[in-house]
């Protein structure tokens, strides 16, 4: 096993060297992180009375920017299951890069979990074996079960691919294959535990609706693949990473079925709650039109609801959605749409007017949003590192002295099929 | 726990069709009323009658005319007087021959200490539900021995629609007395947005 | 009373509808010993109680566990208080469930209640101020409707004109979401109908907060503020003991007074007597009454919470 502490050896070289832009990148995501520890020491000090949660709010900020991130994390299976089941081989290139994606994300929702403790020392306690997890009646235990699984799915998957490609050699498929269908439903099911968490709650109207986790479903499949076809685009440039714009277009179009999903279930919703007028109706006025002087959240949900349709009319029609300059544009639509609607717009609706009626207008603190700041700041520190690692090894530059350092390198995981 | 709760159902089940209530328990959980402790109930002290007032025969020994009429006298009361005032007026509860008792509608009559008698002849079901607890405060065991209040510690004979209490010391006791003045609530609960003044424990001056 | 008792009754982590059940605690006692040894010596150099740290689940404590821990409670108390306090773990009776009423014909909105029991209960008086009572204002023309009540209303006296009030607490529910929703069993119903949080087993992830349909649980945002002076020294382990930061707390009906026979403070304290306590299995017991002689509801029947803790109109 000499070759892993090598392997080791050769990612921390890749790790540090790099060129100005690299080093800048890294340093201001190093300051975000100071930051985010600096608030959450603060936090720490004083308990979560510095953030803007109380009793009435009681999940905010931070579990709105973690159901966001699951839904980006659950979204690399988009990329997995056209790619491994159909073997439509110009996303296959690119697959390792979702999985890279959904080992960050994963990472900043467990950070954003444990940042929303109120005793974050106390974790052991919902562990298996150690702890006594509430198993299998609450929802957080299935959900940190299913979290922590894709996680580790991901992260073996990833690793194993890495190390192969690194050594020249090409992968067992009676170890890959398997892991990779595993790593389909768990995927699916993070972000339908995740939903189920929220709909399960008979006390809140707003998210007790059976639509819940199939719009996690679509949005998810809107988010989490919009990241990456900037990403892709970017690492063309950088690394000569061959992706075909093929591919990216295939991806888009995909997102476009994805995002008619998701603006057809909310309107769905939006009928139901609008023509019912039950007194279930105040969560869904509080978050479109406000309750009397309450309208804090209602700019941001027509925003969002607005980058959702424009974003789909790009991505809807073929022409916007193969021009690279519109394309990009209905991205950082869609990410903005979808951050409002599945972080600040699920939750805080959810909990206002509280279950007895009563109005708390919920905004973040300063610490909420340097604490946020830094767990995002850790999340693209991990991205960027382990891009800087596998983009190497998939183009043939990083490799085990004396494995062929051949130049078609990515095909090599390829070849196995 | 199972493996308890689960005989626990169909047993419960049978009971319901038995119409056997509590007769058959498991033995899992003997949930018959364990011997219950004697329930004691003690009267509290009655609010005490206005400064210098009784006993009330030391003025009215020669006063025996049983006509409604206005009195030229105990102005304090007839100001206030709002109990069926149409209808009714002092000697209705007051006992002509002897001031210092009341008078039940039979004729009867009962010392100030057992008022409740006299009120409970036209308020059965409010006397019902106090002898029962349900109607009135008590303080003490849920299980044991308890006080309960008198109808006139919160009601004013005289205007007896509930105004307000107020706590008093009869005989060295703590007590109730009822008032005419509606009760003032105690302070609205701070509002989220009022709990931000979060400060370092060094400034708090812990 | 047989109908009553027919309800699907959840005893303490027991059959429920989705037909599973936590594990047993106390197979896990020596996994977590062995398995939290390495951590142990990292969390002691953070300033961690590790002697906490490796405590076993409430339910597993064995006797003498169990007085270890309220001696220890004890011995905080006294350090942070710098006052002697009896802390006691009373369990349940057999044979006792608890019931409460609530008239609603009575209940004037003064909020002796609320302030009754913050004093009993060792509550947080401010920053953050926790009330496991709210007393909530509502508009006669509309009857039970939250959309129109009102918890922070001032007035100079009570009841205002038009208006009838709501006061709202734990509703120790037999089917309670929160115990479902806590990822810990930090939480959970005891045998008299008490649901019981330890203070020292909740992660503070809040769960139950949102799965509360009656808000009756409530975070320590911060450190609670309480005087020293205005400790009471008789305290309940799952009870009325001073929280530490970062926990949730509710209602237990009293337990420190309850499990020793006494009327919960918010009961004594209510001068319009609207406020009624006792053992649903004694047919005589006050509450029982109630229920046969008044017709009484639920809040939010429609959740199939179904309290232990009931309204009624006395007339």
């Amino acid at each position: 096993m000499s070759g892993v502490f090598e392997f080791l050896k050769g990612c921390v070289r890749q790790v540090v060297s790099g060129g100005k832009a690299y080093k800048a990148w890294v340093a201001f995501l190093l300051a975000t992180i100071l930051v985010g520890a600096l608030a959450y020491a603060e936090q720490a000090r004083g308990g979560l009375i510095v953030t803007n949660m109380r009793d009435e709010v009681s999940w905010a900020f931070y579990i709105g920017n973690f159901t966001f991130l699951v839904g980006v994390a659950a979204a690399a299976v988009l990329l997995v299951i056209p790619a491994y089941v159909y073997q439509w081989k110009p996303i296959k290139e690119v697959v390792v890069l979702g999985e890279l994606l959904a080992i960050s994300a994963l990472v900043m929702c467990l950070l954003f979990i444990l940042v929303d403790m109120g005793r974050p020392e106390r974790f052991l306690h919902i562990m298996p074996f150690v702890g006594t997890p509430n198993f299998p009646r609450s929802l957080l235990t299935w959900d940190a079960l299913v979290l922590n699984s894709y996680l580790l799915v991901n992260v073996v998957l990833v690793s194993y691919l890495m190390f192969k490609t690194y050594r020249g050699q090409s992968y067992d498929k009676r170890i890959f294959l398997p892991l990779v269908l595993l790593s389909i439903p768990v995927s699916l099911s993070t972000h339908t535990v995740t939903a189920f968490l929220y709909n399960g709650m008979a006390a809140r109207p707003y998210w007790n609706a059976s639509i819940l986790a199939p719009r996690f479903i679509a949005s998810a499949f809107c988010s989490g693949p919009a990241v990456m076809i900037i990403l892709f685009q970017v690492l063309r440039k950088a690394f000569k990473f061959p992706i075909q714009n093929e591919a990216i277009w295939k991806i888009a179009e995909l997102m476009s079925y994805a995002m008619f999903v998701n603006l057809f279930l909310l309107g769905a919703e939006l009928f139901k709650e609008y023509y019912s007028a039950t007194e279930h109706l105040l969560y869904t006025q509080y978050l479109w039109t406000g309750i009397g002087e309450h309208r804090t959240l209602v700019p941001y949900a027509w925003f969002a609801l607005f980058c959702s349709v424009v974003a789909f009319v790009l991505f809807l029609i073929p022409w916007t959605r193969r021009n690279f300059a519109t394309l990009n544009l209905g991205c950082l639509l869609i990410w903005a749409g979808v951050y409002i609607e599945k972080g600040m717009g699920l939750i805080i609706p959810g909990m206002t007017p509280d279950t007895l009626g009563q109005i708390y207008e919920y905004k973040p603190t300063l610490v909420e949003w340097g604490v946020a700041a830094g767990v995002f700041g850790v999340g693209f520190l991990v991205f960027t590192l382990l891009v800087k690692i596998a983009v190497p090894i998939l183009v043939g530059t990083f490799r085990a002295e004396g494995a062929a350092a051949s130049a078609e390198a990515p095909d090599a995981r390829v070849a196995a099929h | 726990m199972r493996q308890k709760s689960t005989p626990w159902i169909v047993v419960l089940l049978a009971a319901l069709v038995a119409a056997r209530a509590l007769a058959s328990q498991p033995a899992a959980k003997p949930a018959a009323p364990p011997e219950k402790k004697k329930e004691i109930l003690y009267e509290a002290r009655p609010p005490p009658f206005s400064d210098g007032i009784f006993p009330c025969m030391e003025c009215h020994k020669d006063q025996k005319d049983p006509t409604r009429r206005e009195l030229g006298f105990h102005d304090e009361q007839q100001a206030v007087f709002d109990h069926d005032a149409e209808h009714r007026w002092c000697l209705d509860c007051h006992d002509l021959q002897n001031r210092d008792v009341l008078r039940l509608a039979s004729g009867a009559t009962v010392p100030f200490t057992e008022s409740y008698r006299l009120c409970g002849q036209c308020h059965g079901d409010k006397y019902r539900d106090w002898r029962a607890g349900v109607h009135g405060r008590r303080v003490g065991m849920w299980d044991g021995a308890k006080t309960y209040l008198l109808c006139v510690s919160c009601h004013n004979p005289h205007s007896p629609s509930f105004k307000g209490v107020k706590e008093i010391t009869v005989d060295g006791k703590l007590t109730v007395a009822p008032t005419l003045e509606k009760i003032k609530p105690e302070p609205r609960p701070a509002r989220p947005e009022e709990m931000r003044g979060w400060k370092r424990p060094a400034e708090a001056g812990r | 009373m047989t109908s009553r008792k027919a309800l699907n009754v959840i005893q303490d982590g027991g059959a429920d509808p989705l037909g599973a059940e936590p594990m047993n605690p106390s197979r896990r006692a020596f996994l977590r010993t062995a398995a939290a040894g390495a951590a142990v010596s990292a969390l002691a150099g953070c300033g961690v109680d590790v002697g906490e740290f490796l405590r076993s689940h409430f339910k597993e404590l064995s006797r003498d566990e169990l007085a270890k821990v309220l001696a220890k409670v004890e011995r905080r108390n006294k350090e942070r208080f710098g006052k002697d306090t009896k802390v006691t773990a009373e369990g349940p009776r057999p044979g006792v469930e608890f019931g409460y009423g609530l008239d609603i014909s009575r209940c004037v909105g003064c909020r002796r209640c609320v302030y009754a029991c913050v004093k009993e209960n060792n509550q947080s008086r401010e920053q953050p101020q926790i009330h496991w009572i709210r007393v909530l204002e509502m508009e006669k023309d509309h009857g039970v409707d939250l959309a129109h009540s009102e918890l922070y209303y001032d007035a100079d006296t009570v009841p205002r004109p038009g208006k009838f009030y709501f006061p709202v607490q734990c509703q120790q529910c037999r089917n309670p979401p929160c115990v479902k929703a806590c990822p810990t069993q930090a939480t959970w119903k005891e045998q008299d109908g008490i649901v019981v949080i330890d203070y020292d087993w909740c992660i503070g992830c809040r769960c139950c907060m949102s799965a509360c349909p009656y808000g009756a649980r409530h975070m320590n945002w911060a450190e609670p503020k309480l005087p020293a002076a205005e400790l009471n020294p008789v305290q309940h382990y799952l009870g009325n003991r001073p929280r530490p930061k970062g926990v949730v707390e509710k209602c237990t009906f009293c337990i420190q007074r309850t499990r020793n026979g006494r009327y919960p403070a918010c009961v004594e304290v209510c001068p319009v007597g609207a406020r009624k306590f006792g053992n649903l299995l004694d047919p005589e017991s006050e509450i029982r009454r109630v229920m046969e002689t008044k017709r009484v509801f639920v809040f939010k029947e429609e959740l199939a919470t179904h309290p232990q803790f009931y309204y009624f109109y006395a007339t």
